[in-house]
């Protein structure tokens, strides 16, 4: 094993050679352009044995994917905020067609306004694709998630794609020590793809075909059953991945101090790990707290939302990005699974760090302050824009 | 002729749906409303209908001194080679 110092954006494009993805179709775009530039260096000095395809746009880099992953080959690109949305065409026609592509996407706040910076909307946008969604929170884990997201999407009970995200510029730009796995260790953990049915010259098939009204729903849900299935692989990869290369991040839902806590804050992505910080401190001084981070929305942790609801009195949960709903995304979907759920503890949203703001251990200790007090004084404003500057001399704003 | 698709649960379905057939089989031509018609005394086989039509429904038969022929099973009938025929040797009739 070799550790190297590197950005979140090399992480990346490592995790895709020790992959052996042997279609790159990518496009360049802020502030992912670093994970193509290191890939096209590899393929050019003959370290990865990969078509990479240049294409004129997003939308076509996904095109050469399916049709790449569906003639066999394992296929890998990156994106970010607009070259995301650009795809999402695209998407549901790769998770229809069930081919199982692993992408990595910066997440990068939409325009306008003009913006560069971490937001989780891009991919928060993209949740009903049909792509199984990763939010990582370190460079170790943005390369580990690539392995364990080929070995969880190309599970013949599963064959759904996979997007890993990092957050713009913390992750992506910032150079942290990571540890690249042996590829003798990665080979034997990733055996190559073997597709249930490919395309074949000699034996023609039609992919992606007509169906007509009275099968489109049967179709569907057999998309649903491998949803379903995903849940006991990821587990299972994880667990595997935890034995072979001694890391574990977390499956579906990621728990930090949960176990004996009486709130929690459900956080995605960089934010979760000052969160973790902001836990150590208070468990220090003997509050209560814990962190649950939302490492897969898709598959989403239905179940492991419930059976943390059962342990705690009030959840916070913080979205970096806010999708007009009845609150975040995270939050409307954490309070329909609890809907019916036996224990329902006190919720409360949180809209913070948008548009790449920091989200400090100051902000968060100011959650976390309220969290505590929620059992006594209720929720307050169910849906929070977090320091946000409204002209009150309350505190300081980053 | 293989055994026609006939299920009966979503269980018995492919993954993803896949035909065991490639698109060639499905007869399109019967959408066609205006049937070309070669006049082989003016074509001088330039091939520049076999080159835009977009439907690859015309082919060149080798064995027959490399003439054009209309795959009518999937022309239909958009009549981009008699626009594109240099010689004017494509006429559009209108199907019966």
């Amino acid at each position: 094993m070799v550790k190297k110092v590197i950005t979140g954006n090399y992480s990346l494009a490592y995790g895709c050679k020790l992959c052996r993805a042997e279609v790159v179709a990518a496009y360049p775009i802020t502030p992912q352009t670093t994970v193509v530039e290191k890939l096209a260096e590899f393929v050019a000095n003959n370290e990865m044995d990969t078509q990479y395809v240049k294409v004129e746009s997003e939308h076509s880099a996904m095109a050469a994917c399916i049709s790449a992953s569906l003639a066999g080959a394992r296929t890998f690109t990156a994106t970010s905020a607009h070259g995301l949305t650009l795809m999402h065409e695209v998407l549901i026609w790769a998770s229809g067609s069930r081919t199982p592509i692993v992408m990595g996407n910066i997440n990068r706040a939409m325009a306008p306004p003009w913006s560069v910076w971490a937001d989780h909307l891009d991919s928060v946008a993209q949740r009903d694709t049909g792509w199984m969604q990763i939010y990582a929170e370190t460079n170790q884990e943005v390369l580990d998630s690539i392995i364990q997201a080929y070995k969880i999407s190309e599970d013949h009970d599963v064959l759904l794609p996979s997007m890993i995200m990092e957050d713009a510029f913390f992750l992506s730009h910032t150079t942290e020590a990571v540890d690249i796995p042996e590829q003798a260790d990665v080979d034997a953990f990733l055996p190559p793809y073997d597709p249930p049915e490919k395309l074949d010259v000699d034996d023609p098939k039609g992919f992606c075909s007509l169906v007509m009204p009275d099968w489109y729903m049967e179709f569907r849900y057999l998309m649903y059953e491998a949803w379903n299935k995903a849940k006991k692989v990821i587990y299972d990869v994880v667990e595997e991945f935890e034995q072979k290369f001694g890391r574990n991040h977390g499956a579906l839902l990621d728990n930090y101090r949960c176990d004996d806590a009486d709130v929690v804050l459900i956080a995605a992505g960089t934010s979760a790990a000052t969160a973790r910080e902001v836990v150590d401190e208070y468990r220090e001084q003997g509050k209560k707290v814990g962190l649950a981070r939302m490492r897969f929305f898709r598959p989403f942790p239905a179940d492991e939302l419930r059976s943390l609801a059962k342990e705690v009195d009030s959840i916070g949960v913080l979205d970096r990005s806010f999708t007009f709903a009845h609150g975040g995304a995270f939050y409307t979907e954490v309070a329909g699974a609890l809907y019916n759920s036996p224990s329902k503890p006190m919720l409360k949203n949180y809209i913070a760090g948008l548009g790449g703001r920091d989200i400090t251990p100051a902000t968060l200790r100011g959650l976390y302050d309220e969290l505590l007090q929620m059992k006594e004084n209720g929720p307050g404003q169910e849906i929070e824009w977090v320091d946000l500057k409204d002209g009150a001399p309350h505190g300081e704003v980053p | 002729m293989k055994k026609r698709w006939d299920p009966k649960s979503y269980k018995d379905l492919p993954y993803t749906p896949i035909m065991d057939r490639p698109t060639t089989h499905n007869k399109t031509g019967v959408w066609r409303t205006f049937r070309p018609i070669i006049d082989y005394e003016k074509c001088t086989k330039c091939y520049i209908c076999w080159k835009f039509c977009p439907d690859a429904a015309i082919i060149i038969v080798e064995e027959e001194d490399r003439k054009v022929e209309i795959d009518y099973d999937h022309c239909k009938g958009c009549a981009v080679c008699a626009e594109e025929c240099p010689v004017k040797c494509i006429k559009m009739e209108r199907e019966r």
